[in-house]
C-alpha cells in the first residue's frame, strides 16, 4: 500500500538525512557558489565574479600538474592493486601451506593507519641509510633519492599505496572466490584445461562484478587518499608528487584562499561524478560474464 | 603449461610477497627494540632495549591522543548505529512516495565523502563553534551512507510474517526495530562496526583540519606531528611511537583476525 505521505518513515529518516544534507549536499552546493565569488580576505564580503576563478584555474600550471599527477597516480595504482589483489586471493584460496599466515600478512597493511606506516616508509626511502638503498648497495647499485628526485617521487608514493590497499581488495576477491562452485573447476580440469586457461576463461570472467566494484573503490581512493603525502613528500619536490586533494588542502589551509580552494573542489566533484557515472553505467547494464 | 615449475614459482612468489608485505612492521619492531645505532644497521646479536618506548612516551602525549581517538571513534560509532538503523529500517520496510529520492540522497555520500568537502565543512564547524572539539571531528561522519545501505539490505531479508507477529504481540514501531530487526542483523552490525572503527581510528585529513590542540587531536594527527623531521626524533623513537600508536588496534586485529576479515568480507558482498 503506497501512502501519499508517510510521517513515520520521514521521521525515521530525519536524523540521517539532516546530517547527510548538512555535511554532504549543502556544502557541495556552497562549493559551487563559492567558486563563483571572491574576496580579499575571509572577513571581507565576497562578491560575485562569475567564471573568473576558473580562468585563473586554467592558467594555473600547478593545477594542470596535479591533474596530470593524479591521472598517472590512478593509472599506476589501480590496475596494479587489482592484479595483486587477484593473485593474493588465488594464493590464499589455494591448497598451498600457511594460507592463514599469507592472508594475515596481506591484510595487515589495511588496518594500519596510513600516517603512521608512512613514517616507516620514509625510512625505507631515505637516500643513504634507507632500507631500499642499503639492499641495492648489497648488489652494487647506487640507489636513487626516491622521494627527492622529481622523476621518482610520484612512483614512490604509488608503491606505498599499492602496498596499503592491495590486501584490502584481496578480501573482496576472496569473498567472491568462495561463492564460486568447485564443480566448475573440476569439470574444467577433467577437460584438461591448464591453470592459466581456467583463470582466463572461467575465474576471471566470473570475478567481473567484483573487479568492477574494486575498480570503483580503487579509483575513489586514488583521488581521496592523500595522507601519505603529508609525511613522505608534501607534494614535492616542486609539485612533482602533488595530488588534487592535497593541493586543495594547501590552497585552503596554507595559502588561505578558500575561494580558489572551492574552485579546485568543484573539479574534484566533477571527477567523482565521472566515476559515479562509470559505476551507474556498468552496474545498471549488469555486465557479468559471457 | 601447468608444470611443476610454474607451481613452484607461484608458491615462491606468494611467500616472498607476504614477507615484503610485513616488512614495514618487522622493521618497526626491529628499530623500536634496539638502540638507535642499530636502526639502520642489521646485526643478528644487537642488544635489546625498551629505552625507545620510554623516550617516545615522554616526547608526545600518547595517552591523551589515544583517549581522544577512543572518544571520537566511540561518538561516531554510537551515532552511526542509531542513525543508520532508523534510516535503514525506513528505506527497507516503509513504503512511501519519495523513497527512491531519499535513498539516492543517502547514496551520494558514498561518492562525495566528507574529506573532499574540507573547505566548506570547516566553515560550517567554525560557524557552529565546534573547531577543536571531539564532536567537531565526528560531526560530518555521524551518519554513514555505507551503514544505511548495509542495514537496508539486511532488513529487507527479514520475513514480513515476523514483523506482523510482533505487531500482533502489541509491539510499536520502535519496539519492533529494537526487538526484532536489531537482533536479527547482529552480523551486519558487527561487520559495520569493525569497518567503521578501523576507518575512523585511521582517519587523518579531516581531524588534521579541525583540531588545533592536544585537547582534541587524535593519534593520527599526533603521529604526523611527532614524526615530522622538524621535531628531530630518530628512527628508533619514531618506530617505538608508531608501535604505541598502532598497538591497540593491532592487538585487537591479531586476536579477532578471523572475525575482522570475515566482517570485511561480509560488508563487501552486500
Amino acid at each position: 500500500m503506497l501512502k501519499r505521505f508517510n510521517l513515520k518513515a520521514w521521521l525515521l529518516l530525519l536524523p540521517a538525512l539532516s546530517l547527510l544534507i548538512a555535511f554532504t549536499h549543502w556544502p557541495t552546493l556552497k562549493t559551487f557558489w563559492r567558486s563563483a565569488t571572491w574576496a580579499r580576505s575571509d572577513a571581507a564580503p565576497a562578491k560575485f565574479v562569475g567564471l573568473e576563478n576558473y580562468e585563473i584555474l586554467l592558467d594555473d600550471p600547478i593545477f594542470w600538474k596535479v591533474i596530470e599527477n593524479n591521472l598517472w597516480y590512478a593509472l599506476g595504482t589501480v590496475p596494479t592493486s587489482i592484479a595483486l589483489a587477484i593473485a593474493m586471493a588465488l594464493w590464499v584460496n589455494s591448497k598451498i601451506r600457511f594460507t592463514g599466515l599469507l592472508r594475515l600478512a596481506f591484510f595487515t597493511p589495511t588496518i594500519l593507519p596510513m600516517i603512521t606506516v608512512a613514517n616507516i616508509w620514509l625510512f625505507f626511502y631515505s637516500p643513504n641509510i634507507g632500507l631500499f638503498n642499503q639492499l641495492l648497495a648489497l648488489i652494487g647499485i647506487n640507489g636513487p633519492n626516491w622521494l627527492g628526485d622529481p622523476d621518482l617521487a610520484l612512483s614512490s608514493l604509488m608503491i606505498m599505496t599499492v602496498w596499503k590497499e592491495a590486501g584490502f581488495f584481496m578480501i573482496f576477491y576472496l569473498a567472491a572466490l568462495q561463492t564460486l562452485s568447485p564443480e566448475l573447476f573440476e569439470a574444467a580440469k577433467v577437460e584438461g584445461a591448464s591453470g592459466w586457461r581456467i583463470f582466463r576463461k572461467i575465474t576471471f570472467p566470473l570475478l567481473m562484478p567484483t573487479t568492477l566494484f574494486v575498480l570503483i573503490n580503487a579509483l575513489l581512493n586514488a583521488f581521496k587518499l592523500v595522507d601519505h603525502l603529508f609525511i613522505l613528500t608534501k607534494g614535492g619536490p616542486n609539485n612533482a608528487s602533488n595530488l588534487l586533494l592535497y593541493y586543495i588542502y594547501e590552497t585552503a589551509f596554507s595559502f588561505l584562499d578558500s575561494y580558489y580552494a572551492a574552485t579546485l573542489t568543484v573539479v574534484m566533484l566533477v571527477m567523482l561524478a565521472i566515476i559515479a557515472l562509470v559505476q551507474i553505467f556498468f552496474f545498471d547494464r549488469r555486465i557479468h560474464y559471457r | 603449461m601447468d608444470s611443476i615449475w610454474f607451481q613452484r614459482i607461484s608458491k615462491f612468489s606468494a611467500y616472498l610477497l607476504a614477507i615484503v608485505w610485513v616488512l614495514p612492521l618487522l622493521y618497526a619492531f626491529w628499530a623500536a627494540f634496539h638502540p638507535p645505532e642499530y636502526a639502520t644497521k642489521f646485526a643478528l646479536f644487537a642488544p635489546l632495549t625498551t629505552e625507545n618506548f620510554v623516550s617516545a612516551w615522554d616526547q608526545a602525549p600518547f595517552f591523551r591522543y589515544m583517549l581522544n581517538t577512543v572518544i571520537i571513534t566511540t561518538i561516531i560509532l554510537f551515532s552511526q548505529l542509531v542513525v543508520c538503523t532508523l534510516a535503514g529500517y525506513a528505506l527497507a520496510r516503509e513504503k512511501f512516495v519519495g523513497r527512491g529520492f531519499a535513498f539516492a540522497l543517502v547514496l551520494t555520500q558514498l561518492m562525495v565523502m566528507p574529506e573532499v568537502l574540507i573547505v566548506e565543512n570547516y566553515r560550517t564547524l567554525t560557524g557552529l563553534d565546534l573547531v577543536d572539539t571531539h564532536l567537531g571531528v565526528g560531526l560530518p561522519y555521524l551518519a554513514s551512507a555505507f551503514g544505511i545501505f548495509l542495514l537496508r539490505q539486511t532488513f529487507k531479508t527479514v520475513p514480513q510474517e515476523l514483523e506482523d507477529a510482533a505487531r500482533v504481540e502489541g509491539l510499536s514501531g520502535l519496539g519492533i526495530i529494537w526487538k526484532v530487526f536489531v537482533p536479527l542483523a547482529f552480523p551486519t552490525y558487527l561487520a559495520f562496526s569493525l569497518v567503521s572503527v578501523s576507518y575512523h581510528w585511521n582517519n587523518f585529513l579531516w581531524p588534521l583540519v579541525v583540531t588545533n590542540t592536544e585537547a582534541s587531536r587524535p593519534l593520527t594527527v599526533g603521529m604526523a606531528i611527532f614524526g615530522a623531521p622538524e621535531s628531530g626524533v630518530d628512527w628508533s623513537v619514531i618506530s617505538a611511537g608508531t608501535l604505541i600508536a598502532i598497538g591497540p588496534l593491532l592487538i585487537l586485529f591479531l586476536v579477532f583476525q578471523r572475525k575482522f576479515i570475515q566482517s570485511f568480507m561480509h560488508a563487501g558482498i552486500k
